[in-house]
């Protein structure tokens, strides 16, 4: 079947079987690697996007339901190559990933919840922050989460 | 060519052996040691704990580094970036003697057609320490090389010329790097230079931001998963999914029937869907019929049982003392049991590779930490020739010792072969967790003689797990049968508390399923027997567990200084007491792990009847820290898995099948169960750089458990530690 949705901005049209996930259709078809598989039964995070705005974990979204939606990938979550996301700076700052590969995940699903909870405190970090990291960096991403509200909350000071 | 030239370059050949390390390869090396069997296979295991393998591979400087046109340098690395920071630490190295600014060095990996190939892996935490000399003498004899020709284009003698921030000048005129390389094709390879001196260090030793990072932080396709050919296929390998079983009947008829499987390959060892794209290749993949034939019915309690001190292989690796029981004279002798599970690697990028085969070459791109011999296993299943074949490592997605093993390679390679276009070919989840080459369990007995007035009078440690070194890909084939006891195994059980007479017993046995290297390998587990033992013994005999051990560790150990500092300092910085207050308690717990001493305060409390880390202090003396942030990064993971490994994670085993085999069910530590407070102190013993990655992982489990016994009286005697665990010893 024919799908429409929005990427990064950019309208897409794609032909898919509608139960195919997401996940294979952004980074097979659309050759967006940054979205990563890594249990493909929604148990890890290493997928998470954007779908109008909500964290969505692509390995377990069936892309018939794409239909019409606005998405957003670690490619997309910056507006340029020079202007990251209070996110990855303070993932910048902060020096966080280390293979890096469960890293875009961990970053969308930061951006989601600093979208909601602007301010999030500890518990609120444990709480919707349930990603896995091998490395185990977890330690400097709550740094880095928390300097990402900061970067935030500045961002919004300044428009 | 002049023939003064021609003289010059042969001469330059010749030279570029100056470089190269006269260590022993491994199958040399376990040869000496079958001559003279025991004392040696004794000293022999004790070194495997701490000896650094020298860097094995080609020492020409125009292979390691490549000058661009723009004046960048391309650092071709022979290790490979699993996110222990080796690519900016070598880049540090590198830099360093090029006396070049950081933001003008790339690195990236080497293939293995670029001729620059690692005898020894990556692995073992050795790669800085490995590299740090000849990686300096490349780069010092580089610039030699880069000075004599811009002399050469600036018409003044070298001693003239000077260097500086990446910029050569002379008499008033400048030259850039890529000014001095253009049009330049022969170059006379010079004895390496001295080194500079570290008082001159503007890269070394700093907190230089990791090389890698804006590509991690953007989601650039830098993993192997995300390699890509056009004109790609992807495929599904049927593996099993039972443990000691052989696959029988396999029916494909409805795979074959399934939409986009262009085609079903079956090769001598496996069988695979080929398809147009993954979803379709894995959907087909599952419609395959096959039955399993056991060889015998395995459940946990069966593993367990063979893992028992007793079974297996014996070797005694250090007697430096009676057997406990041997110890003559008034006393009591006390004695404690341990266990630790099978453990997962769990890496977050699935193992495979991208394989396209053309008239006879083949090209992987794979997330390996063994180019070397993927490339020869390679080779030899497609029957070509080694250099026809060209590995091209990527960033990896977590290594832990995973991608030692990468039979997946040679998948690939015979699909592309059987399909004639290249091909990607996948584990999935539940394949990892089933087809993992695990942390093999281990049993530990650890016995001391106390005489009447509280002395040690003896210390003896014996445990039994599985493979980790032998059957591995890096075994030469002979190590079981020259040193018996597994080296890999071994690491971190033996006794470092050599003031006190000491004994340590390794049984070897063999499992039903593949275990190899975990990260830390041995450590994890004979470290918290150890430590949890003898934090046992100091509160049997009223003393603190820090001087305890303080006075457990004698000068003539060779690291004995250096472990008595870092037991001292981490005991300080900690402000560490031996009561609980406010409902928290602190455990302590050291290791010296490849001749890195790390030490390391938990502070712990239950909440809701369960351990929570609130806090953990580490000091840890690698010598120099290249880059002491990612050092300390490295500190820090190492802290988080180990809370995760002993805390949380275990395989089991019912009918010959492995679960969980997800995340989730797999229970990992996630961001909750992260400390809030991590506290690294870095120490400097020695003026080289010692392993960094793995040693931390030693003392984390057993602080927790040493801070639980002072909050509840009970000694947690099993891994993963949960207070409800029905074995623990009564209190002392």
């Amino acid at each position: 079947m024919k799908i429409n949705f929005t990427i990064n901005g950019i309208n897409k049209s794609v032909e898919a079987d509608g139960d195919s996930p997401l996940l294979w259709v952004i980074r097979d078809g659309l050759d967006l690697k940054g979205t990563k598989f890594g249990c493909g039964k929604a148990a890890c995070g290493a997928c998470t996007i954007h779908v109008d705005g909500k964290q969505v974990r692509s390995c377990s979204f069936p892309v018939k339901y794409a239909e019409g939606k606005q998405i957003t990938t670690i490619e997309g979550l910056s507006g340029s190559e020079s202007d990251l996301h209070p996110v990855q700076q303070a993932w910048m700052e902060e020096v966080v990933p280390q293979c890096g590969y469960c890293q875009p995940g961990f970053m969308m699903a930061t951006a989601a919840l600093l979208a909601e909870i602007p301010n999030p405190t500890d518990e609120d970090i444990d709480n919707n922050i349930i990603n896995v990291c091998r490395c185990a960096t977890y330690y400097r991403m709550r740094k880095a989460i928390h300097r990402a509200a900061e970067l935030h909350a500045n961002a919004i000071a300044q428009q | 060519m002049t023939e003064n030239k021609k003289q010059n370059q042969s001469k330059g050949v010749k030279r570029r052996k100056f470089l190269k390390y006269t260590g022993a390869g491994l199958g040399l090396m376990l040869g000496g040691i079958w001559l003279a069997r025991n004392p040696l296979r004794r000293a022999m295991l004790e070194m495997g704990e701490t000896t650094i393998l020298p860097y094995q591979g080609d020492t020409n400087p125009l292979l390691w580094l490549e000058v661009r046109p723009d004046s960048s340098i391309v650092l071709h690395s022979s290790k490979v970036e699993m996110g222990q920071g080796t690519f900016t630490g070598l880049a540090q190295l590198a830099a360093e003697e090029l006396e070049i600014p950081m933001e003008r060095i790339r690195v990236q990996h080497a293939t293995t057609q670029s001729g620059n190939i690692d005898g020894m892996s990556t692995g073992g935490s050795m790669s800085i320490a490995a590299l740090w000399t000849p990686l300096r003498e490349l780069a010092a004899t580089m610039r030699v090389m880069l000075m004599a020709k811009a002399a050469e284009k600036l018409s003044l003698p070298p001693d003239q010329v000077t260097l500086k921030n990446g910029v050569f000048a002379a008499g008033g005129k400048s030259l850039t790097f890529g000014e001095v390389v253009e049009g330049v094709t022969d170059w006379d390879i010079p004895k390496a230079p001295p080194l500079k001196p570290r008082a001159s260090f503007r890269h070394i030793g700093h907190p230089i931001r990791r090389v890698d990072l804006r590509e991690k932080v953007t989601g650039a396709p830098i993993f192997g998963m995300d390699a890509t050919y056009s004109d790609m296929l992807y495929a599904s390998v049927l593996r099993p999914t039972h443990i000691d079983a052989e696959i029988t009947n396999v029916d494909t008829g409805e795979a074959e029937q399934m939409p986009g499987v262009v085609q079903v390959v079956r090769e001598a060892d496996f069988v695979a869907v080929v398809a147009e794209s993954q979803v379709e290749a894995d959907n087909a993949r599952l419609k395959i019929k096959f039955d399993h034939q056991p060889n015998r019915n395995w459940n946990l309690e069966d593993v367990l049982k063979a893992v028992t001190v007793g079974n297996g292989k014996k070797t005694v690796f250090q007697k430096e003392g009676k057997a406990v029981e041997d110890i003559s004279g008034e006393g009591e002798i006390i004695e404690m049991e341990f266990r630790s599970p099978i453990g997962a690697h769990a890496q977050i990028e699935p193992n495979g590779a991208v394989a396209s085969y053309q008239d006879g070459r083949v090209e992987v791109k794979i997330s390996t930490q063994v180019p070397k011999i993927t490339r020869a296993e390679v080779a030899k299943a497609l029957g070509i020739d080694q250099k026809d074949v060209n590995i091209i490592p990527t960033y990896l997605g977590g290594g832990f010792g995973r991608r030692l093993h990468t039979p997946h390679a040679v998948e690939a390679a015979l699909l592309s072969k059987a399909v004639g276009r290249p091909v990607k070919s996948f584990f999935d989840r539940i394949q990892e967790f089933q087809n993992d080459t695990f942390r093999p369990p281990s049993h530990h007995i650890m016995k001391a003689k106390l005489s009447p007035e509280g002395k040690v009078l003896g210390l003896e440690h014996q445990f039994a797990s599985g493979d980790t070194f032998f059957n591995s890909a890096l075994d030469p084939g002979i190590s079981a049968t020259v040193l018996r006891a597994d080296f890999g195994s071994v690491r971190g059980g033996a006794l470092i508390y050599d003031a006190l007479p000491h004994r340590s017993t390794y049984y070897h046995v063999d499992l039903p399923f593949a275990t190899s290297f975990w990260r830390s390998l041995g450590l994890l587990a004979n470290a918290f027997a150890i430590e949890s033992f003898m934090d046992e013994l100091a509160l049997k005999t009223n003393q603190n567990p820090v001087s305890f051990r303080l006075d457990s560790i004698s000068d003539e150990n060779p690291y004995g200084v250096r472990a008595k500092k870092v037991i001292e300092a981490c005991a300080e910085r900690a402000g560490y007491r031996d009561t609980v207050l406010n409902g928290r308690a602190m455990g302590f717990a050291a290791c010296i792990d490849g001749g890195s001493p790390c030490a390391q305060v938990a502070e712990v409390s239950i909440e809701d009847d369960k351990i929570k880390v609130h806090k953990v202090t580490a000091a840890f003396d690698c010598g120099i820290a290249v880059n002491p942030d990612l050092v300390k990064a490295q500190v820090e993971g190492c802290i988080c898995m180990g809370i995760s490994a002993s805390m949380f994670e275990k395989m089991d085993l019912k009918d010959n099948k492995l679960s969980p085999v997800i995340y989730g069910a797999y229970d990992m530590a996630l961001m909750k169960d992260s400390p809030k407070e991590i506290d690294v102190i870095l120490l400097e013993g020695v003026d080289y750089p010692g392993p960094v990655g793995e040693p931390p992982l030693g003392p984390i489990g057993p602080a927790i458990g040493n801070a639980v016994r002072r909050l509840t009286g009970k000694r947690l005697t099993e891994l993963p530690l949960d207070l409800n665990q029905k074995n623990t010893a009564d209190p002392a």
